[in-house]
């Protein structure tokens, strides 16, 4: 089989076509796999904050590793068959350690990539969502120190994220490893993730080394706001359509 | 006394090239320093200040409101005793004492070979693989970011870094080639079988 990660480099042309023959072919599995989706811009594109090298090895080594290590989890968890990456994490507590480390891993690298775009190229936080940060933090500027001290802070392996909580508030949390604020884990300060930035050594260990600080300064031109806007939009939108603000228990 | 920064045992490109001069440079003198001058800061006019690392590390372990003081301290001893881990033209199989009861506990040096390559293979995110002595008896175990033998009544032999910072630079994503390379050309079996005469 080939590897997923080879998949989206070399044979993305082909996709569509061997997606069809898929569906054609009636030994394929009877579950969908999780793909490795392709980076959203060129390697380098993301330069010189982010470098060609290290976006390279963190999608295709590191994200496509998380991607084939939880399909690999398929066959022994087959409730994973039928869910949606995006509804796996809620009920992560109810699988072993390896789908929650590799399912977290593929959502938060899949919302990692989606959440920046080339320098210049981000756009502005929107009216609404501007006004919810100043509401809840005073000004953007106030609420990235906070979101800075959060990644700074964090011990180890992890991330930083600025999330909706299903009361509507905006809040800065930061989650160890793998792990996010999506999931139904004790501890954890539960929400919607608008924006996360990864600050495990390997995002960032070939350009910054020690210094995640400057790391961290540098992602800011990057974060993609056009992105982080659509998804305050939609999970205020979610909200709206599913007035309970307590989650609904599976 | 303040807790102050070991020099390494040996010259920043003696682990050439098995752990590169550059990685030394930043790992030692970056990462480990850092971790020796924060916890200077954390514990200067406290109860802690003076203590020795060991009845710091104690003192504050399992204490949530102390974990800044107990990451830091740990870090310490950690990186302090990884660098007498490994040396120079180590590596390969230990002898007397030190692999009688590798044999006697594990079954061979193999099977303890296999214990602990997965241990470094499996710890998720930062942190280290050992060899301790629990209770008389050798084990393998696994600690997250700084967590250490000490704070659970063991004692420690052998850790392995294995925080990206430890090789990045150098293997990057691949792990696996570094616990290989750890095992084969640097672990310091004569610093491990110290430890266990001691123990």
């Amino acid at each position: 089989m080939v590897p997923r990660f080879l998949m989206g480099r070399l044979l993305r042309p082909l996709l569509a076509c061997c997606a069809a023959l898929l569906l054609l072919a009636s030994a394929a599995p009877a579950w969908a796999e999780f793909a490795l989706p392709p980076l959203p811009y060129p390697a380098d594109a993301l330069e010189p904050a982010i470098d060609a090298t290290t976006m390279t090895i963190h999608h295709d080594r590191h994200h496509g590793a998380y991607v084939a290590n939880l399909n690999a989890q398929i066959q022994a968890n087959p409730a994973l068959a039928s869910l949606s990456l995006d509804a796996l994490q809620g009920q992560i507590a109810s699988f072993p350690e390896a789908v929650r480390n590799n399912g977290g891993g593929h959502w938060n690298h899949s919302q990692f990539w989606a959440v920046m775009a080339p320098k210049g190229q981000g756009g502005a936080p929107s009216e609404e969502l501007l006004a919810a940060i100043t509401g809840r933090f005073g000004s953007l500027e106030a609420m990235q120190t906070q979101f800075n001290q959060a990644a700074a802070g964090r011990f180890g392996s992890g991330w930083a994220w600025l999330i909706r909580k299903a009361d509507g508030s905006l809040a800065i949390t930061s989650t160890a490893n793998q792990d996010n604020p999506l999931m139904d884990l004790p501890g954890l300060e539960r929400g919607t993730p608008l924006l996360g930035l990864d600050v495990w050594e390997h995002a960032y260990y070939l350009k910054y080394q020690n210094r995640r600080p400057e790391y961290i300064q540098a992602w800011w031109d990057l974060v993609n706001w056009t992105e982080v806007n659509r998804r305050y939009g939609e999970a205020a939108a979610a909200a709206a359509a599913a007035p309970s603000t307590t989650p609904a228990r599976p | 006394m303040a807790h102050t920064l070991p020099a390494l045992p040996y010259g920043l490109d003696a682990l050439e090239p098995h752990i590169s001069r550059q990685t030394l440079e930043f790992h030692h003198g970056k990462h480990h320093n850092a971790y020796v001058t924060n916890l200077n800061n954390l514990v200067a006019g406290t109860e802690l200040e003076g203590k020795s690392l060991d009845d710091t590390i104690t003192a504050v372990a399992g204490d949530a409101g102390k974990a800044g003081v107990f990451n830091n301290a740990a870090q310490v001893w950690n990186h302090s005793f990884y660098w007498q881990c490994i040396k120079p033209g180590g590596g390969g199989t230990p002898t007397g004492a030190l692999l009688d009861k590798i044999n006697a506990d594990f079954g061979s040096f193999e099977k303890f070979v296999e214990a602990f390559k997965a241990a470094g293979a499996t710890q998720f995110g930062s942190g280290w693989a050992w060899l301790v002595l629990d209770n008389g008896t050798l084990k393998v175990t696994k600690t997250a970011n700084a967590d250490l033998p000490l704070a659970h009544g063991q004692k420690a032999l052998l850790t392995m870094d294995v925080w990206e910072h430890a090789y990045y630079l150098d293997y990057q994503n691949r792990r696996p080639d570094y616990i290989t390379t750890f095992l084969d050309k640097l672990v310091n079996w004569d610093f491990v079988a110290a430890n266990l005469a001691a123990a």
